[in-house]
């Protein structure tokens, strides 16, 4: 499987003079985390297939500091975001892609202000963007019937604004999108978001993930759908507080879409 | 002698403006207490935020019952105070009813008051049979102490025995009820006190016309200490408000000028500090662990909350049993502003430490670790407050000042720091899930 996953670096693109469509941010988890390193390579074979010439940073790449920043480490933060934008534009980079909505919020938001500026991409919005210029179709009806529901990440949804991209991939599946009662600018976190991911959370009468997939299941899902690492991490645990590994599977969009061209 | 009741009714008309600008003045002053924040850009994206916001209720109405009853109440009180506008000419000159010489839409004018003000008085007594019999769970969360719901029930009773001095005033005019127009509402009330003579009558007008107007001034005065000061400073609120996607955290710029002087490989690490740079450009501290290293903006914020309690009823970490409450976190700011500010008014116009401050004597730490960051608060709140900024700015002075986060995310930081993950992974396989 692994020999087919095309994935040059910006330092090869460079060394033969060539510039790539989009950089592709991996991200830490995108990286490291093992549920997480299944949607980068599920991203990769759309990007594959699509024959989108893209690039990584790979070993140049380091964390956005995001994390950092929302625990209150603001000069964590810019270091990191100083450094990684001194990569960037040595590369000249104008597009990024990303499958994390807390990197693709911070690239795209907090960047600009300390002279990185790009186009950022969810890769929920550039794999609508490639349904929609023809250059990735679903054909299969794989998902046909299927009860989806989509969990909101906080930082693509509220944070900034876009609801409509992973709805309308999910709407060209034919699978029956059912919407939790808190959808779009009501979405309950997943409890991952600043930094939580990394501590435990504090006393409570219940996990945050917990409830959020209470919500999850009350539309009767066959699969909850997502678009951001912790979200699934989150959303794949609470499955398995509920013992509901049998008949619900988390995947995110990327994932959905790479299964259902049967890559 | 004639004089005496319009000599009255100016004496106490100046005494209940004169007492409120003092309030203004006070407020304003612990506004200022603040840092200063840029927000002089997008001028008409603002006009038109606080247009829709704040004037068109456009985020009331999302939770649709509360949406449509405080509508009205909203409505009424703008409407009715064109009575206000009547009885204060009245009161000064002596005069009786003076905009009835404008004829019959007088008349029109006086039956929506009328209606208006019954349809505040059944808006306002479902309010409070909201909180007091239905009990809605947001209004009764622990920040919710004495205080806070006696005031909500104080502004609702106000508006009860207003409006009712409004209809009774109108149903005991003798004169305006002969008129038979424009009392749509009152002439139901005015048999109730038919069998009255007609001098008792006038005492009870005359008594409902001071007692409202009174009342009216004394409600003005009630604002300050009040929640239900938001119905002034929604307006500049929503005007200020984030205009950035809500997932946009400032850039603290103190740290900027440090990082690029860190990476700066001309920069000269013995240099003396330039002139201006010596004056106290870097602030103080970074983050905030009291009201003054807030700035002004979310100092507003505090004051415009009504406390109404959506934040809380959509924050992640309260409804899973956390002590965070974004509500109080904009309470316990108002809370502390407050005490500084008595404090300042008690020492002569300087403050005086008071070994007090907002970290840990009015917001704990626990509370600022269970934030995920999520913006539910700031989306809820029907007049644009952020709560996630306070939040955010305390974390900054407890990681940055202090030292003192969690040590697992100490552990994260650290990682970040040597490896550029969260996690302990070599930098160098970052690339390897490409084979794996």
């Amino acid at each position: 499987m692994s020999e087919l996953l095309k994935v040059p670096t910006m330092a090869e693109f460079m060394a033969q003079g060539k510039t790539p469509e989009v950089l592709f941010w991996v991200g830490s988890a995108g990286s490291f985390d093992d549920r997480a390193k299944k949607i980068t390579k599920a991203f990769v074979k759309l990007l594959n297939k699509a024959n989108v010439e893209f690039a990584v940073l790979g070993t140049e790449e380091s964390c956005t500091g995001d994390i950092a920043k929302r625990a209150g480490n603001e000069f964590l933060f810019q270091m990191q975001a100083v450094t990684n934008i001194e990569v960037l534009n040595a590369y000249d980079v104008k597009k990024i892609v990303t499958c994390d909505p807390h990197s693709f919020n911070c690239l795209k938001n907090e960047y600009p202000g300390l002279g990185g500026n790009y186009q950022v991409m969810h890769h929920t919005q550039f794999i609508k963007a490639l349904l929609d210029e023809g250059r990735l179709s679903i054909g299969d009806d794989k998902f046909k019937g299927k009860r989806i529901t989509f969990h909101d990440p906080c930082y693509l949804g509220r944070a900034n604004n876009e609801y409509d991209a992973p709805r309308e991939i999910l709407k060209q599946t034919k699978a029956n999108i059912v919407e939790m009662k808190r959808h779009k600018h009501t979405a309950l976190c997943c409890g991952a978001g600043g930094a939580q991911m990394f501590k435990e959370p504090e006393k409570g009468d219940m996990d945050i993930n917990v409830l959020r997939t209470n919500d999850a299941l009350e539309t009767n899902p066959n699969i909850i759908a997502t678009g951001c690492p912790y979200c699934n991490t989150m959303m794949t645990d609470g499955i398995k507080a509920k013992e509901k590994e049998a008949d619900v599977s988390v995947m995110d969009i990327a994932e959905l879409i790479a299964n259902d061209q049967g890559l | 002698m004639q004089y005496l009741p319009n000599i009255l009714f100016a004496v106490i008309l100046l005494a209940g403006i004169g007492f409120f600008i003092k309030n203004v003045k006070k407020l304003s002053r612990n506004i200022k207490l603040g840092r200063d924040i840029d927000v002089s850009d997008n001028k008409s994206q603002r006009w038109k935020n606080m247009a829709m916001i704040a004037l068109g209720q456009s985020k009331m109405v999302r939770r649709p019952i509360a949406g449509f009853l405080h509508a009205i109440v909203y409505v009424g009180f703008i409407i009715i105070n064109i009575e206000v506008l009547e009885i204060i000419i009245d009161g000064l000159t002596g005069r009786h009813r003076i905009f009835s010489s404008i004829g019959s839409l007088y008349g029109i004018l006086i039956g929506s008051f009328e209606i208006l003000a019954l349809l505040v008085f059944v808006s306002v007594t479902l309010f409070w049979i909201r909180r007091n019999v239905i009990r809605l769970k947001r209004f009764w969360k622990s920040e919710m102490t004495s205080w806070p719901k006696n005031d909500a029930n104080n502004i609702l009773y106000f508006e009860m025995v207003l409006m009712t001095l409004f209809i009774v005033m109108n149903a005991t005019d003798v004169h305006f009820q002969d008129m038979n127009s424009g009392n749509v509402i009152s002439q139901f009330i005015a048999p109730w006190f038919s069998s009255l003579p007609d001098s008792t009558l006038h005492i009870i007008e005359r008594g409902a016309w001071w007692v409202h107007i009174i009342g009216i001034l004394v409600f003005l005065n009630y604002l300050y200490y009040s929640k239900h000061l938001h119905i002034l400073l929604a307006f500049p609120n929503t005007y200020y408000g984030k205009l950035k996607p809500k997932g946009q955290l400032d850039n603290l710029e103190a740290v900027t000028k440090e990082v690029k002087m860190m990476m700066d490989p001309n920069v000269d690490p013995f240099a003396a500090p330039e002139e201006e740079e010596a004056e106290g450009d870097i602030p103080a501290k970074f983050g905030a662990s009291d009201v003054q290293d807030l700035n002004w903006l979310q100092l507003l914020n505090a004051y415009t909350c009504t406390e109404c309690g959506r934040c809380t009823s959509a924050c992640p970490a309260n409804l899973t049993g956390k002590k965070l409450s974004p509500r109080k976190i904009m309470m316990d700011t108002r809370d502390r502003l407050e005490e500084v500010g008595k404090n300042i008014d008690a020492n002569n116009g300087e403050f005086k430490e008071d070994g007090k401050q907002l970290l840990d004597d009015y917001i704990s730490r626990e509370e600022l670790w269970a934030c995920t960051t999520c913006n539910a608060c700031v989306e809820e709140c029907p007049v644009s407050i952020d709560p996630l900024s306070i939040i955010l700015d305390m974390r900054r002075y407890l990681v940055m000042e202090q030292s003192a986060a969690p040590v697992e995310l100490n552990n994260m930081m650290t990682n970040i720091e040597n490896n550029g993950a969260p996690w302990p992974y070599n930098q160098m396989d970052r690339l390897n899930w490409k084979d794996e």
